[in-house]
């Protein structure tokens, strides 16, 4: 009773318990889907045994596999034109003083304030009073305007730190303007722009209403799919995809909180 | 000295023996390189997101406007329409007071939990893991939003995880999902994360000098915790509570998904009024106006409250 043992000194405090409470609280959805990904029992009410045939019927399901591979297409093509056109824009901003800049910098966060309801019910109201009709490319021209806020926002964070005597020294040293952006800015950005890119593709993946209100009838996303199959109740496939999308856009989080956390390790020791 | 290779143009390094030609040249160059830069991403967000708000905020005149109908003439009966009493109830009040309410109620419950959570990774934990914490505890943020309601339907139903476990313990089975409480929490789940994420970039910068100052000057913990530390992180505290509302008023998923006929959001409303039956997109757009009108005054809240607090300290 003299000499305690060390654990008996470890008293935690509330502020752990409710922390790890929370803990469970934010993984506890989740464990459930996987749970039930796996049970025989297509009533997710009880066990019915170990089962892989969820799986097995996500993977045969004709409709699902294409609005996978259309959820994809857009997500690669809208993230490949708002790198471009995102890393420009925050470069540019970083760069450039010009009457208007409050309200060109305004208008690049609109899309992270605006709800986006609004931003689809626009985007709708625009493409059916020009009569543009309605297709995967106009889900991806809608899915840019999102994405390029996102990534433009990630880089800007970083060119704040970045060091700016890189890109002078190569100008003095006679690079042309566009091989010290290609050579010197580009690498040094490199970690914010993949970041960006992997945060902006898990948005697109995820979207819901701007993909409803902006694709055509030939156009389904894998969202808009799920959507229309979980509003008539709990269905034990979906269970399955769950968790196959749930571990990719968690690998993607990780590469890319990584690939951060990275960059900024590199810019500190410089 | 003559410079044979003709330089870029490099502030401060301008020669005397600049021809007008060259320094033409070097206007315009100086002009391409921010159109380059510039240029594409603005038409893109004009075009795509200005012009279109723009055109809601015109279809919003247009009383009743449906699509394939002439227009009418201009007015405000789209925004009059939201006081319309049906069957003596003010319905469309009622969907705004609810949205709001529901904003509110997530975002006090995401404060209530989430601060200690926040407060441990950002104090109590080990250093080398506050890091580590922080993005497990956000890693559920960035899968599908649909999914993660989807899940709490799993959960909540009458035959679901939770009146299982109810029913082990003998305890009577409750009946949540279709209710405004399944909004709450789904709400709260959803943007717990964002919340924690703001108050720990807050709380990590607080100067905890000021707290062993306070303790020795013989306040006890909790008064240190009033006096010193919430103070300090209130403008982290507004921060997070204005973007969790701001995000919660817009949601369409959770309402849709866990609230049934009884949670009819501003959001829902929206969506019903351009996909659903009623085709009524003048009333539609409308209500969007009102919905960014919403979320503009919390900004503004945001940026006065907020840039108020920075400079006090």
């Amino acid at each position: 009773m003299t000499s305690p043992h060390p654990l008996a000194k470890f008293r935690p405090s509330w502020q752990l318990i409710l922390t790890l409470l929370m803990f469970v609280f934010m993984y506890l959805p989740v464990l459930v889907l996987a749970f039930f990904s796996f049970n025989a029992s297509p009533f997710s009410a009880g066990w019915g045994g170990f089962s892989l045939k969820w799986y097995a019927k996500m993977f045969s399901d004709e409709r699902m596999l294409s609005a996978l591979q259309d959820s994809l297409l857009v997500a690669f093509l809208a993230v490949m034109i708002s790198a471009v056109l995102g890393t420009l824009m925050a470069v540019g901003l970083a760069r450039y003083k010009f009457p208007g800049k409050g309200l060109y910098q305004g208008m690049s966060y609109l899309p992270l304030i605006i709800p986006d309801i609004a931003i689809a019910v626009a985007t709708l109201v625009f493409l059916a009073s020009l009569a543009i009709p309605l297709s995967l490319w106009t889900v991806v021209a809608a899915h840019v305007v999102f994405c390029i806020s996102y990534i433009a926002l990630v880089i800007s964070t970083r060119l704040t730190g970045l060091n700016q005597h890189l890109e002078e020294a190569a100008l003095d040293l006679g690079a042309t303007p566009q091989q010290a952006f290609i050579k010197v800015l580009l690498p040094q950005l490199m970690p914010a722009i993949i970041s960006g890119c992997l945060l902006s593709f898990v948005l697109s993946m995820d979207d819901l209403l701007i993909s409803s209100f902006t694709a055509g009838g030939g156009t389904t996303t894998l969202p808009m799919e799920i959507f229309s199959r979980v509003r008539t109740g709990v269905k034990p496939d979906i269970n399955a995809l769950s968790v196959v999308l749930i571990l990719g856009s968690g690998i993607l989080a990780f590469a890319a909180e990584y690939i951060r956390f990275k960059g900024d390790q590199q810019q500190l020791g410089k | 000295m003559a410079t044979s290779a003709p330089l870029p143009p490099v502030p401060g390094a301008h020669s005397s023996t600049d021809t007008v030609a060259a320094k033409l040249k070097r206007k315009l160059v100086s002009l391409i390189q921010p159109t380059v830069l510039l240029g594409p991403a603005g038409i893109w967000l004009f075009l795509l997101l200005v012009v279109p708000t723009l055109m809601i905020l015109e279809l919003s005149l247009i009383p009743g406007f449906r699509p394939g109908e002439p227009a009418g003439a201009y007015g405000l009966g789209n925004y009059t329409k939201i006081f319309e009493l049906i069957d003596g109830q003010p319905i469309y009040l009622w969907v705004i007071a609810r949205s709001v309410l529901f904003s509110v109620g997530s975002m006090l419950i995401c404060l209530f939990l989430g601060f200690p959570v926040a407060y441990w990774i950002a104090i109590m934990a080990p250093k080398r893991w506050q890091n580590l914490l922080l993005v497990s505890f956000v890693l559920p943020l960035w899968t599908s939003s649909l999914l993660r309601s989807y899940a709490w339907i799993t959960i909540l139903r009458p035959t679901g995880v939770l009146n299982s476990l109810l029913g082990v313990f003998n305890l009577p089975p409750v009946d949540i999902l279709n209710t405004q409480t399944a909004v709450m929490i789904g709400l709260a789940y959803n943007y717990l994360p964002y919340m924690v994420l703001i108050l720990y970039s807050s709380l990590e910068k607080l100067d905890q000098r000021l707290l062993e100052a306070a303790s020795d000057l013989g306040a006890t913990p909790q008064q240190g915790f009033w006096k010193v530390t919430v103070p300090q992180t209130l403008p982290g505290i507004a921060a997070g509570c204005l973007l969790v509302f701001i995000t919660n008023l817009g949601d369409f998923v959770v309402p849709e998904l866990l609230g049934g006929a009884s949670s009819m959001t501003m959001a829902r409303l929206v969506y019903n009024q351009f996909l659903g039956a009623t085709r009524n997109w003048g009333f539609g757009s409308g209500l969007s106006m009102v919905l960014i009108l919403g979320v503009s005054i919390a900004i503004a809240l945001l940026l006065k409250y907020g840039d108020q607090k920075a400079e006090d300290f």
